[in-house]
C-alpha cells in the first residue's frame, strides 16, 4: 500500500481498537483529507468521531487539548506543518505543561499530526520542517516516519501514547509503496531508533525522507556505514546512537533542514561530550543551505541533501577524516 | 441565618457543594476571598512572596455565582487572575496559599504559582497564564461530554482583553457550529493590564460578539451574585440540555491594580469609587441582613473568616519548600501505554 495509505489503516485500526479514538481537521471528514490520509474514515465512523473543522487551528488544536484532558483519544491533523505556527501555544504552552502543573495527575493523550517538507512544489510557505519548534520542549513527544511500514506503527504508538505527540509526516513520501504489515507485529516503540543498516566505519543519524537518501549514498560510495534513523526526535534515543559511534569512532547526521539551528546539532553535541576521547574524526552535519525552499524544480532539488552530494562528502570524510565543505561553500554561494 | 461551621477547612468537593443553597455560605466565602487577597497583597509587600500575583478583588461575587451553579463534575479553565475563582470552585485557602508561597504542599508542589493553581477533584485545570487560552480547551473538553452523551458542561473564564485574541473568535465559531456544551463567561472588569477597555476595543458591551456566531448571550451585573447566578443558572442549563453554548459578559471592576506591581495610575478620577460603591461584599451583607441577620453576626462571621485565614497564613509558613529533585518529576508522560489501561 501506499505511505498515506498506511495512515489511513492506523487511524482505522486505532478507532477501531477504541473508542475514544476520534480524528479533526480540516478537509478530512468528507472529503477524505487533502493528502487522502482520511479516506474511508467518515463512512466508517461516523460524523461524530471523524470531523470536519473551521479553518481554525488555534480552536481544534486547543480543542484537541481540552478533549484529551477529558479522556478522548484525539488525532488533529494540521494540513501544512507551517499552520502549526497559530496554535503553538495550544500544544507547547497548553499540552506540554498540563501533566507537570497538575502532578501528574492530568494526561494529554493527543496526536497532532502534520504534513512536512521540501519536494512537492509547495514553495517557501508550504515546505519547511520546522520540527525545531517543537524540539525544545520538554513533555512534548516529537515523531517521524520514513517507510509505510513505520508510518503506520508510528502513528498507532503516538495515539496509543498516554502524553501529547506531534507526529511529522513527511508529505514527499505519501505516495510512496511499500509491504504494511498491519495488527501488533506492525507497531513501532517509540523512544527507540531504528538500525537501518549495520556497519563498523562510520554512523549516520537520519530520519524522515532523508532515511532513502541516505541509504542510495551508502550503496552508492561503497562505505560501510551504519545507518540510524532516529524516528523519535524528542526525547531521542541516546543509547543506541552512543553504542554505535563507541564502535565506529564517527558521526554523520544528514538533516533535512537549514543548517543553523537544525536537530543534528544536538546529537553532535551529545555524542562529542560524551564520546570526544574515541572520537576518530570531528562529527558533523549534512543540511540543507540557510535559505527558504525555494519553489522552481531546478532548485528545490538542489535545496534538499542529494544522495550523490551526500556521497562526495561521506567519500572524503572518510577517506582523509577531515569535515568536507558543503556545495555551497565550493561553489562560493554561502558560507 | 443559618449557623454554618466555616467551610476553610473543608474537601474542596463539599466546599463547592455549599455554596448551591446557602447565601451565608456564600457570603462567608466572599469574605474568604477578599481577606485572602488583603492578606496576600501583604505578604507579597514584606516580600515574604516572590514573584507576581493577580488579585481579583471586586470580582468575588462573580466567582461564587459560577461555583454555586456548577456540579463538582463539569470543568472549568480560568486565567492567572485566578485564586477567586479557585477558592470559589472549592480550593482550600491552604493549597491555594502553599502554592503561590511556592510550597511542596501546594496545589502543584509549588511548580506553578500564582498563575496556576489547580485542583482536580473540582474539575478546575491548571490556569492559563496566556491570554484566551483556555478558551479552546473548554471547547474542547465539552466535545469529549458531547461526544460520549454526558451531561457535563464545560465553561471557560476569562477578561475582557480577551475578547480580542484569536482563540476566542475561534472558540466561539467551533463552539457554535459542533453546539458544544460549553459556556464562554467574559469577567468584564473594564481594563485588559494598563488599558482600559475603550482605547483597545471598539465595543464596550461585549457579549455583542455572540451575534456573529448566532450564539444566544447574556449581560449582567456581576457585582450582584443574585443576578449573576440566575444569568448563569440559564447558561449552563443550555449547555446541559443540548442547547449548546452561550456567551455570558458579567459586567465587574478590578479594585486593585493589574499584578503586583501596578497602582493603577491610569484610573479617570472617580472610576473606583463609583464602583467601590456596588462593592459585592457590601450587597451581600445588606441583602442577608434583609433576610433576618444581624448586624453582628454578620460581623462575627467576616472575623472569624478572618482569624482562620491568619491561622492558615502561620501554618502554610511554616511547611516545607520543594526538594530539588521535584522539578524533574511529572514532564514526560510514559511514551508507551502501560497493558490493559
Ligand atoms: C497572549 C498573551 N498576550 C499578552 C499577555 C500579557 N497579559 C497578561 S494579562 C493581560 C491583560 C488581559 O486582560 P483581560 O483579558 O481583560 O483579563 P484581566 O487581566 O482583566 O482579568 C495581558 C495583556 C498574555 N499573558 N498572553
Ligand atoms: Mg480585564
Amino acid at each position: 500500500m501506499r505511505f498515506r495509505q498506511a495512515i489511513v489503516a492506523a487511524l482505522e485500526d486505532e478507532m477501531e481498537a477504541d473508542p475514544s479514538v476520534m480524528v479533526m481537521g480540516e478537509d478530512i471528514a468528507v472529503a477524505g483529507g487533502p493528502f487522502k490520509t482520511s479516506e474511508g474514515l467518515l463512512d466508517k465512523f461516523g460524523p461524530n468521531r471523524v470531523r470536519d473543522t473551521p479553518i481554525s487551528e488555534m480552536a481544534f488544536t486547543g480543542a484537541g487539548v481540552g478533549a484529551a484532558i477529558a479522556g478522548l483519544r484525539p488525532v488533529i491533523e494540521i494540513m501544512f506543518m507551517e499552520f502549526l505556527g497559530v496554535a503553538l501555544d495550544q500544544l507547547v504552552t497548553g499540552a506540554a505543561k498540563m501533566h507537570y502543573l497538575s502532578k501528574g495527575a492530568l494526561s494529554v493523550p493527543l496526536t497532532v499530526r502534520a504534513s512536512v517538507g521540501s519536494g512537492t512544489g509547495f514553495g517557501s510557505q508550504h515546505s519547511q520542517t520546522l520540527e525545531n519548534w517543537v524540539t525544545a520542549t520538554p513533555g512534548l513527544t516529537v515523531v517521524t516516519m520514513s517507510t509505510p511500514q513505520n508510518a503506520y506503527g508510528i502513528l498507532r504508538a503516538a495515539i496509543q501514547s498516554p502524553g501529547p505527540t506531534m507526529v511529522l509526516e513527511p508529505r514527499n513520501l505519501y505516495a510512496v509503496r511499500g509491504e504494511v504489515q498491519r495488527g501488533a507485529a506492525g507497531l513501532v516503540q517509540l523512544g527507540r531508533a531504528e538500525v537501518v543498516r549495520p556497519g563498523t566505519a562510520v554512523t549516520i543519524v537520519t530520519m524522515g525522507q532523508m532515511r532513502t537518501a541516505v541509504v542510495e549514498s551508502v550503496e552508492a560510495s561503497g562505505i560501510d556505514a551504519e545507518i540510524i534513523d532516529l524516528i523519535t526526535l524528542a526525547p531521542w534515543d541516546r543509547a543506541t546512537v552512543l553504542e554505535s559511534v563507541a564502535k565506529t569512532h564517527r558521526l554523520v547526521v544528514v538533516e533535512e533542514a537549514p543548517e543553523s539551528g537544525g536537530w543534528g546539532s544536538e546529537i553532535v553535541a551529545a555524542v562529542t561530550r560524551e564520546l570526544f576521547s574515541s572520537l576518530s574524526a570531528a562529527p558533523f552535519r549534512i543540511t540543507t543551505p540557510n535559505v527558504p525552499v525555494p519553489y522552481s524544480k531546478a532548485l528545490e532539488s538542489r535545496y534538499l541533501p542529494q544522495p550523490d552530494e551526500i556521497a562526495r562528502q561521506l567519500t572524503q570524510y572518510q577517506s582523509t577524516g577531515t569535515v568536507p565543505a558543503p556545495w555551497w561553500v565550493l561553489e562560493g554561494l554561502s558560507k | 441565618m443559618t449557623d454554618t461551621a466555616l467551610s476553610v477547612s473543608r474537601s474542596s468537593v463539599e466546599r463547592r457543594r455549599v455554596l448551591a443553597d446557602d447565601a451565608t455560605a456564600r457570603l462567608e466565602r466572599m469574605f474568604e476571598i477578599r481577606g485572602f487577597e488583603e492578606r496576600l497583597n501583604a505578604l507579597f509587600a514584606t516580600g515574604a512572596i516572590h514573584g507576581t500575583t493577580h488579585l481579583a478583588m471586586g470580582q468575588e461575587a462573580l466567582a461564587v455565582s459560577l461555583a454555586s451553579e456548577l456540579r463538582p463534575t463539569d470543568l472549568v479553565t480560568a486565567t492567572y487572575r485566578g485564586h477567586a475563582m479557585a477558592l470559589a470552585l472549592g480550593m482550600n485557602p491552604r493549597a491555594v496559599l502553599a502554592e503561590i508561597m511556592g510550597k511542596s504542599e501546594g496545589s502543584t508542589g509549588g511548580l506553578g504559582g500564582s498563575m496556576h493553581v489547580s485542583d482536580d477533584d473540582i474539575g478546575l485545570l491548571p490556569t492559563f497564564a496566556i491570554v484566551g487560552a483556555g478558551l479552546p480547551v473548554a471547547a474542547g473538553a465539552a466535545l469529549a461530554f458531547q461526544y460520549r452523551g454526558e451531561d457535563s458542561v464545560a465553561v471557560a473564564v476569562f477578561g475582557d482583553g480577551a475578547t480580542n485574541i484569536g482563540a476566542f473568535h475561534e472558540s466561539l465559531n467551533l463552539a457554535s457550529i459542533w453546539k458544544l456544551p460549553v459556556v464562554f463567561l467574559c469577567d468584564n472588569n473594564v481594563y485588559g493590564e494598563y488599558s482600559r477597555i475603550n482605547l483597545t476595543t471598539p465595543i464596550e458591551d461585549l457579549h455583542l460578539r455572540a451575534a456573529s456566531y448566532a450564539m444566544p448571550a447574556e449581560v449582567v451585573d456581576g457585582m450582584d451574585v443574585t443576578a449573576t447566578r440566575a444569568a448563569l443558572a440559564r447558561a449552563i442549563e443550555r449547555a446541559r440540555t443540548g442547547g449548546g453554548p452561550t456567551l455570558v459578559e458579567a459586567k465587574t471592576y478590578r479594585f486593585a491594580g493589574h499584578s503586583r506591581a501596578d497602582t493603577a495610575p491610569y484610573r479617570p478620577a472617580g472610576e473606583l469609587e463609583y464602583w467601590q460603591e456596588r462593592d459585592p461584599l457590601t450587597r451581600a451583607r445588606e441583602e442577608l441582613v434583609a433576610g433576618g441577620a444581624t448586624v453582628e453576626q454578620v460581623a462575627d462571621l467576616e472575623r472569624s473568616v478572618g482569624a482562620a485565614l491568619d491561622e492558615v497564613i502561620e501554618l502554610v509558613e511554616a511547611l516545607p519548600d520543594p526538594v530539588v529533585a521535584d522539578m524533574f518529576n511529572n514532564i514526560w508522560s510514559p511514551l508507551t501505554r502501560k497493558a490493559g489501561s
